[in-house]
Formats: structure tokens, C-alpha cells, sequence
């Protein structure tokens, strides 16, 4: 009864602290003096369509390396915790037909769906990350049709290690070309709302699509083995 | 119009929320979890900010879902040895 009564007063508690966000909101009437100058000159100086993705992947480029980062060290992590059960020879069960069926039908369109999205990061809203998670959700299901597959696991590994190493690459590139890490006009920037324009966006976030991907795709592929 | 669509999902989403916590079959409870997921999305949605809903509706309702089911399956089968 203590207990509850506990949870209670911290609810209640937290109710009090963040009743003036609600109450004293005045929402704003212009953009704040970062804002304005993205809206101003982001068309211009970065090229991309979709102002969200020109601020992701260029002004706070930095910031989105730290998150793939972020990710990259809790795939790790889970990979440690969770390989380190012992590995039982279990029979797998054959997946069922259907499954099999509608993973052939489904697989192909659901990744060419996850490739639309990231390499139209920077003119449709979507990019890297969305891409990603779609990725990895195609191959989700590839993985629980045919459970056991060695290729599918070197093409994960190959595919996360590949990407990252190109992302930071063009990072140093665009810090060795250009004005700094991971600027984008290492490329030309093209004409604008095109799909080649915004200089090097849609190839970094092509990669950060595919790294998101086949670290999600870890992760899922450590918890199904036991 | 839009405002009523708002606080509908909203109230579906605080139900779904309360049954993920206090409903008994651990399954509906995470399905639950992903039903707020993907209310949460459509929220974005309206409040125009798209890129946030993609995000939320592959993570929050799909992969976190299939996440969870693997725990539980994990879970049942340690429950099993010991």
C-alpha cells in the first residue's frame, strides 16, 4: 500500500512540474534567428528539397554521426550480451509456405520501397534512417522464412562495414574539399528539387540508410539465435 | 475538425497505454504497445511533421513490436529449462 501511495505522489509531483509548460505555452509567432537563417539561405547554400533533410545530414551533420554511432555501440552491445549463451543445436522448424510465398513477393518491393525512401531523402520527408528501418524490416522477414541462411549474414556484415567506413570518408572528404566535415558541395549541387542536386546528401544518406539497416538487422538476427 | 480527430486518437492512445500495462497476456500487451506506437505516428502526422511519423511509425510499431515478441519468446523458452 506504501508503495502505491509513493507512485502516487510522484506522479502527482510530476503533473506539478510540468503544468507550467502547458499552462504558460505562448506559441511562437516567427522563426527563431536559427531558423530563419536555414529558411533564408539552406536552399541555397545546401541544395535539398526537403529543408529537414539539409539540417540532418549538413548543418548537424556532426550530430547524426553520433547517433549512427550511438547505434552502432548498442548493436555491439547486445551482440556481446546475448552471445555470450551458449549456442544449442536446435532443429529449426521449416517456415510455412505461406510465409515463404509472400516473403518472395513481398521482399523485393518492400526493399526497393526502403531504397526509394533514403535516396529521396533530400526531396521527399524519409531519409537514412526511415530507409533504414524499412530495410531491415524486408529483410526481417526474409530472415523468418528461411532461418539459417550464412550468405545473408557475410552481406550484413560486409554491408554495415562498407557503409560506415564510406561515411566517414566523405565526411574527411568534404573537410579536405570543401569547407568542413561532411559538407556536402564536395559535389555539385545541381539543379534544384532534381534527384542528382544537393551535392553529396543523397550519397550520405544512402549510407547512413544502409548502415541503419544492417545494424537494426543485427540486432534482430542476435535475439533470434539461442 | 482537426482538433477532435487530436483528441480522439489521443484518448485511444491513453487507453491502449493503460491496457498495455495492466492487460494479463503478455502478447495484447505488447500489440498494445504498438497500437500507441502507431496512433503517436498519426498524431505526427497531422501536427506536420512527416519525417518524424515514418520514423515513428518503422521503429515504434514495427521493429520495437517484433523486438519485444523475441524478449517474450526468449523469455518462455529459459522458462521452460529452469
Amino acid at each position: 500500500m506504501g508503495k502505491r501511495i509513493i507512485v502516487i505522489i510522484t506522479l502527482a509531483l510530476f503533473v506539478f512540474i510540468s503544468l507550467p509548460l502547458v499552462l504558460d505555452f505562448i506559441p511562437t509567432q516567427e522563426l527563431s534567428y536559427v531558423s530563419q537563417k536555414y529558411v533564408k539561405d539552406g536552399p541555397e547554400e545546401v541544395g535539398a528539397q526537403n529543408l529537414v533533410t539539409a539540417i540532418i545530414v549538413t548543418y548537424r551533420g556532426f550530430d547524426t554521426l553520433g547517433e549512427v554511432a550511438v547505434l552502432f555501440i548498442a548493436t555491439a552491445g547486445i551482440g556481446f550480451i546475448l552471445s555470450r549463451e551458449k549456442w544449442r543445436k536446435r532443429k529449426q522448424r521449416c517456415s510455412s509456405s505461406i510465409l515463404q510465398t509472400g516473403t518472395r513477393v513481398l521482399l523485393p518491393l518492400i526493399i526497393m520501397f526502403g531504397i526509394y525512401i533514403f535516396i529521396n531523402g533530400h526531396l521527399t520527408p524519409g531519409g537514412g534512417f526511415q530507409g533504414g528501418v524499412i530495410i531491415a524490416s524486408g529483410i526481417l522477414v526474409y530472415i523468418l522464412a528461411t532461418p539459417k541462411n550464412k550468405l545473408i549474414d557475410f552481406l550484413i556484415s560486409l554491408t554495415e562495414s562498407i557503409s560506415g567506413f564510406g561515411y566517414v570518408l566523405l565526411g574527411v572528404l568534404g573537410l579536405i574539399l570543401a569547407a568542413g566535415f561532411l559538407d556536402n558541395s564536395i559535389l555539385p549541387l545541381g539543379k534544384f528539387g532534381r534527384l542528382f542536386s544537393a551535392g553529396a546528401i543523397p550519397l550520405i544518406y544512402s549510407l547512413i540508410g544502409l548502415k541503419v539497416g544492417s545494424e537494426l538487422v543485427n540486432i534482430l538476427k542476435y535475439l533470434r539465435r539461442d | 475538425m482537426e482538433l477532435v480527430i487530436l483528441v480522439v486518437i489521443s484518448l485511444v492512445m491513453i487507453a491502449a497505454a493503460i491496457m498495455a500495462i495492466y492487460s494479463k497476456n503478455l502478447i495484447s500487451a505488447i500489440i498494445s504497445a504498438g497500437v500507441v506506437s502507431l496512433l503517436a505516428s498519426i498524431i505526427y502526422l497531422l501536427l506536420a511533421a512527416p519525417d518524424v511519423a515514418m520514423t515513428e511509425a518503422a521503429i515504434g510499431s514495427g521493429l520495437t513490436t517484433v523486438v519485444f515478441l523475441y524478449a517474450l519468446n526468449k523469455m518462455r523458452k529459459s522458462g521452460e529449462d529452469g
